[in-house]
């Protein structure tokens, strides 16, 4: 089933500030297998001229989609989870996400296109401390296979 | 924060030579609890098959996060990468062994930007499939 386009240009916000962890951000890092101290040592992410040990660049992927399973799970989507895969993922960024920041964003649904027989949602996410500084944007383009057919 | 790969000692065209990446059904597991996404395409064959796919397979972020640890590896530091990109072409087929699939990536440098930034593309393999398309990488070196 195409997915309802009068969802274009809808925008969710974040649920909660997210605090960001020096265990979390181990803990994801050994979960890709990636031993850089500066991820797991907060004197060698200083010593790097950072303010404490820095999420790796994907770590935004673990929050950013937060708020927005509701807007997907909306029945008037039309979206087929069971048809669901990740077709894209693009990550832009002002800074590193370190350790102590608290985090918030706005997920805006940016595009519903077909191509194919597959229905493609284009999801940006722009992220910031609570206190208004940018620190990234997320785009997360999921494929329904088989909804436009 | 400083990336240790200079600007100037690069070349457009310069090859970042091939890394293996080893990923077995543990290490989903654990990419599944640490990064939230509990499908059970990434950890329960019996219901992988059931939904049509050849077997268990790993989440494209986990590949997409190799993809980042080859860049930030060769560069020096995690905060040089300004951007990161991915298009997940095919899958990368975890079989329950304990060799389990291997994946490949390798990088160019395309193209040298102003302010010392550098394009890198990168290409992932595993098995006969390139299982990234469009990967691709800005980053700040010093």
């Amino acid at each position: 089933m195409p997915l309802n386009r009068d969802f274009v240009g809808r925008t969710y916000e974040s649920p909660a500030p997210y605090e960001v962890s020096r265990v979390k951000i181990g803990e994801f890092a050994t979960a890709i297998g990636d031993a850089n101290p500066i991820y797991h040592d907060r004197r060698a992410a200083v010593a790097a001229g950072h303010p404490d040990v820095v999420a790796p660049p994907t770590f935004p992927i673990v929050f950013s989609l937060f708020g927005t399973g509701d807007a997907l799970a909306d029945p008037d989507l039309g979206l087929n989870f069971a048809m669901v895969v990740h077709g894209e993922q693009r990550f832009e960024y002002e800074r590193p996400i370190h350790a102590g920041d608290e985090l918030v964003w706005t997920s805006t649904v940016e595009e519903i296109r077909s191509v194919g027989r597959n229905e493609f949602l284009t999801l940006r996410s722009d992220v910031s401390t609570t206190s208004g500084e940018p620190v990234c944007r997320t785009y997360n383009i999921i494929v329904e296979r088989g909804g436009a057919a | 924060m400083a990336a240790t790969v200079k600007y100037d000692e690069v070349e457009t065209g310069q090859k970042i030579p091939a890394v293996e990446y080893r990923v077995r059904r543990v290490d989903l597991v654990r990419y599944a609890g640490a990064s939230g996404d509990f499908n059970p395409i990434h950890w329960n064959e019996r219901h992988a098959k059931a939904v049509g796919l050849p077997d268990v397979i790993a989440h494209g972020m986990y590949t997409m996060a190799q993809g980042s640890r080859f860049v930030t590896d060769w560069a020096g530091d995690p905060g040089a990468v300004v951007e990161y990109g991915v298009r997940f072409s095919s899958m990368v087929v975890v079989p329950d062994d304990d060799n389990g699939a291997t994946i490949t990536i390798s990088g160019v440098v395309e193209d040298k930007r102003e302010d010392k930034r550098v394009v890198v593309t990168l290409t992932a393999r595993s098995g006969d499939s390139r299982v990234l398309s469009k990967a691709r990488a800005v980053v700040q070196l010093s």
